[in-house]
């Protein structure tokens, strides 16, 4: 009944013998142990499970784990070089983007796409594009800031600062 | 206080970096060998007897460890859970336990336990399990439950009744004479379900040997967690440490010592493993306690100018299927119920009814949301009875600044504010005026905008100990260590359990401020039972203006010691030197001088201190202060009603705002965003229904709405700052008031728009439907 699936996830191969009923998220949690990506909910509502997939946002609770044999996943532990913070971390930081911190690495990786595929959103867009990410402690009033700060550092052709490194 | 440098300054918060990273340590995240998880079966009927629960086929299943029924617990439990007296110490209460034995009263109640090797695998088995009812008739509805020939809960009480207790002050008769305008309304608090994004979880570790116990829980009371752990199960109070990790949201939905709590170290204790539980969303919805769930009658007398004379509010509480351990809490909402406002007299009663629904506990402010919508609405409707503008009627009505300190009816002493000053500067942001005419023009052309006012005061810091003893049953106070290492640096361990809440950043600048240590030298802990002393937790806005003044305190006697040891180094008499920046010098000489890194040092090289003083930096309070903290200010919303759909659109949200010092306003804001999207969830959004079964119709995120970014506009936030004067900072609360002033504020303006259409009230939540039957339910003709 297992099946052996391999995924490579921020760059470092992952293979494990698994149920063909196991979740994408659960794979990343327990099988390779990446405890950044959350579950919030069963039922694809809260995005808190939001990673990449082959270039693509997904809820990672929605996929199974067989689907994402041979892929390609980006996860929040795979956003940061060394010790410099990705602009969207930064930014979240710099911003008050989160305060209990559950819903924040989903909301991070929906933000990233969001980014990737409108540069330069409008706060409405921004707040459109945010909808399948659930928040209950900031109110989504300094998300959308922490968003607009970082689509300003990521433009093409702005100057890029380095953040400074995490002390 | 000293001059601050720290206090007032947008720290960004420490937390961050590891949250933002994905190296945040939730409970689900704790790593943990040889672990064994545990799945909850939980009752499917709402009102039933339990006639047998067979667990043969589940026990045989592949990697089940073991299967127990709440009959084979039974014995282990020592006492039921806790329940605070709550204002009610009288109330009927039968005692409650984890898991239930013959009978369950609602329809997600612990029935049964499976550990196995792995969560599927303990959820698979749990299906095997053969549960056999008699179903008996669902209680569902507050006032039904209160018929004679209504089905019992506990048929020894031989009513639904939990307790029924009045709450009155001044000449309620005279009141009403005098009265020549008196309304009556009906206000409904919806059920409300928190949906903290991160659920509930526990992982307990049992050493057998030792009859040690260690818990890790998602909850917001690590402190009351370890101290029933102990009574519960039998335990020392010693040997139990209870740790809250990080911690994904609570909202008051963690408030309480959970029946999870007590089967997950049951079952550790059983197995002698590790035992986990993590909480799904769909047990979430259930297993969670819920919010609010009231229905409020008023009575309002007042005189046709505006003035209003007494109010009679009669609060009736769905507890649910048990009395929760803050449960009774919610009836602060008639405590408090006067609001900002001057009156004659009060008649107060709050009624306590058991239902077979998920028991209610606090909620995001927790009484004062509710105390706050009547009062508001009371305002507003005294307001279109007389036709006399929203804002005079506050007005003339408001506590003014000459009345401070000023006692209520009921006899609670407000301690600062002047409440036409945060209503002025609210009404200058959103230009009142200009509004109204924009208004009236718009309604010409079949536009229909509304305005709507919330100028709250709120209670919290729940605190002074002699007061909350006597009310709640429980003393409260602020508790800090702070300790000076050999090195200078320092740590400050708190009695409070954030949970977002940013406690890490705000009190190491507090330490700071008063320690001259930099602010990146300073680790606040929290959250775990073994570091520190006996602290009063996380909840009711109460950090702050408590364990943060202990913090303070702490400090200020850490630095009177290095003051003293300073001298003693300086060779200068103890009363010539001074304290200031991290530097003891001698008054005047401010070139020679001692830093605090180097009196950190000599503090433990006691040869060096003073003759008959102890070694080392550190001091322990426990703070007491005098009163609440009274928070206040003015929240107005503009909305524009769809006239084709019904929807509303929240146009401009404008929040003046006054909770006393702000240790950091980045932090302060932040708890205000999120405080009113909360507030505007339940006023359009959010609602728990349950069937006539007593199943809950609105069980997952799909059903239950909670607001999303597009749901919601930016904020404009201001301030004014009036400092309290019961504690050393001036702080107040903020956690909760922007969910205490936001639902007035909105509905207000809902009601406002659709004055046009002779509408008068708009129940909760204002869905589309709902508003647009209201505009058409006289075939869509307006007044």
């Amino acid at each position: 009944m297992r099946r052996r699936v391999a995924v490579t996830i921020n760059g470092t191969k992952h293979e494990y013998e698994v149920e063909p009923r196991l979740l994408l998220v659960n794979y990343i949690r327990e099988q390779a142990g990446l405890t950044g990506t959350h579950v919030g909910c069963d039922t694809s509502n809260c995005g808190a499970c939001t990673v990449e997939l082959d270039g693509h946002s997904v809820k990672s609770c929605t996929v199974f784990a067989v689907q994402a044999d041979g892929a390609q996943v980006t996860t929040i532990e795979g956003l940061a070089k060394g010790s410099t913070l990705h602009p969207l971390q930064q930014a979240f930081w710099d911003e008050h983007g989160l305060q209990c911190g559950f819903c924040t690495p989903g909301m991070i990786m929906a933000a990233k796409q969001l980014l990737e595929r409108n540069p330069n959103p409008s706060e409405q867009e921004i707040r459109l594009g945010l909808e399948g990410n659930l928040c209950r402690c900031t109110g989504y009033h300094n998300i959308v800031k922490s968003i607009q700060a970082a689509a300003k550092v990521m433009a093409p052709g702005a100057e890029r600062k380095a953040p400074a490194p995490v002390s | 206080m000293a001059i601050s440098q720290m206090v007032g300054a947008s720290v960004k918060r420490r937390e961050d970096p590891q949250l933002v990273t994905g190296t945040g340590r939730y409970v689900d995240d704790i790593p943990q060998t040889a672990i064994v998880h545990m799945h909850v079966v939980r009752s499917t009927e709402a009102h039933a007897r339990i006639l047998g629960i067979d667990t043969a086929r589940a026990k045989e299943a592949d990697g089940v460890v073991a299967v127990w029924s709440g009959k084979e617990l039974k014995s282990e439990f020592g006492a039921p859970l806790p329940v605070t007296d709550c204002f009610v110490p009288d109330k009927k209460h039968p005692g409650h336990y984890p898991i239930a034995f013959d009978k369950v009263r609602y329809v997600g109640e612990p029935v049964a336990i499976v550990l196995a090797s792995s969560r599927a695998a303990a959820e698979d088995a749990g299906e095997r399990i053969e549960i056999r009812y008699e179903s008996l008739p669902p209680v569902l509805d507050i006032e039904k439950a209160l018929d004679k020939d209504a089905a019992l809960l506990y048929d020894e009480l031989g009513s639904n009744l939990s307790y029924d207790v009045k709450f009155a002050g001044g000449d309620i008769e005279a009141a009403f004479k005098e009265a020549e305008v008196t309304i009556k309304q009906r206000l409904i608090q919806q059920r409300l379900i928190p949906i903290a994004i991160e659920g509930r979880g526990v992982v307990a570790e049992y050493k057998t040997f030792s009859n040690k116990l260690t818990v890790w829980s998602s909850t917001q009371i690590p402190h009351f967690v370890k101290v029933w752990l102990a009574v519960i199960l039998g335990i020392p109070e010693s040997n139990v440490r209870v740790v809250a990790p990080d911690v994904g949201g609570g909202f008051g939905s963690k408030i309480r010592v959970y029946p999870e709590e007590v089967l997950t170290a049951l079952a550790s204790r059983r197995l002698g493993r590790p035992v986990k539980w993590i909480e799904d969303r769909n047990e979430n919805v259930k297993a969670t306690h819920h919010g609010r769930d009231q229905i409020w009658d008023v009575e309002i007398a007042a005189k046709k100018d505006g003035t209003v004379l007494a109010i009679r509010p009669t609060q009736w509480l769905n507890l649910g299927a048990y009395c929760s351990q803050f449960g009774t809490f919610q009836v602060l909402g008639v405590l408090v119920a006067q609001g900002a406002y001057r009156m004659k007299a009060f008649d107060g009663r709050a009624v306590g009814v058991f239902t077979n629904m998920t028991p209610t506990d606090a909620y995001r402010g927790a009484g004062r949301p509710e105390a706050t919508y009547l009062i508001e609405r009371v305002m507003d409707l005294v307001a279109r009875e007389t036709g006399i503008d929203p804002v005079e009627v506050r007005r003339k009505n408001f506590v003014r600044a000459e009345d401070q300190p000023f006692t209520t009816l009921l006899g609670l002493t407000y301690d600062s504010g002047d409440y036409t000053v945060t209503l002025d500067k609210a009404l200058e942001l959103v230009d009142y005026k200009a509004f109204r005419r924009e208004q009236a023009e718009k309604r010409k052309q079949g536009k229909y905008l509304g305005i709507g006012l919330s100028t709250y005061i709120e209670i919290c810091g729940l605190g002074p100990a002699a007061t909350m003893q006597a009310a709640i049953g429980v003393s409260a106070w602020g508790m800090s260590v702070v300790n000076v290492h050999f090195t200078g640096k320092a740590t400050v361990i708190i009695g409070s359990s954030p949970h977002g809440q940013g406690h890490e950043t705000t009190y190491a600048q507090v330490a700071s401020d008063v320690l001259g240590i930099p602010v990146e030298d300073i680790d606040v802990q929290h959250g775990d039972t073994a570091i520190g002393p006996m602290g009063m937790d996380t909840y009711g806005s109460r950090s702050t203006a408590l364990d943060g003044n202990a913090v303070h305190i702490s400090a200020m006697k850490v630095q009177e010691k290095a003051r003293k040891i300073g001298a003693h180094l300086l060779e200068a008499a103890e009363g010539d030197a001074v304290y200031e920046n991290g530097k003891v010098f001698v008054k005047g000489t401010p070139s020679k001088s001692i830093t605090i890194q180097e009196i950190a040092v000599a503090a433990f090289q006691t040869a060096r201190i003073p003759k008959g003083m102890e070694g080392g930096l550190e001091a322990t309070t426990f703070f007491d202060p005098t009163n609440f903290v009274w928070p206040f200010g003015a929240h107005i919303c503009v909305v524009e009603i769809d006239a084709e759909t019904g929807g509303t659109r929240i146009v401009r949200y404008v929040a003046v705002d006054d909770c006393g010092t702000r240790i950091n306003p980045m932090v302060v804001d932040g708890q205000l965003h999120g405080g009113i999207a909360q507030g505007i969830g339940q006023a359009l959004f959010e609602e728990a229904i349950y069937d006539e079964a007593g199943q809950l119709r609105t069980g997952s995120l799909v059903d239950y709405l909670v607001p999303t970014a597009s749901d919601l506009p930016s904020f404009e936030l201001a301030a004014t700052i009036t400092p309290s004067p019961v504690n050393p900072l001036g702080t107040k609360g903020i956690g909760e008031a922007g969910t205490i002033a936001s639902t007035p504020a909105v509905m207000n303006a809902i009601v406002d728009a659709l004055e046009p259409f002779g509408v008068k009230d708009v129940a909760m939540p204002a869905t589309p439907q709902k508003i647009w039957q209201l505009m058409h339910r006289n075939g869509g003709t307006k007044r």
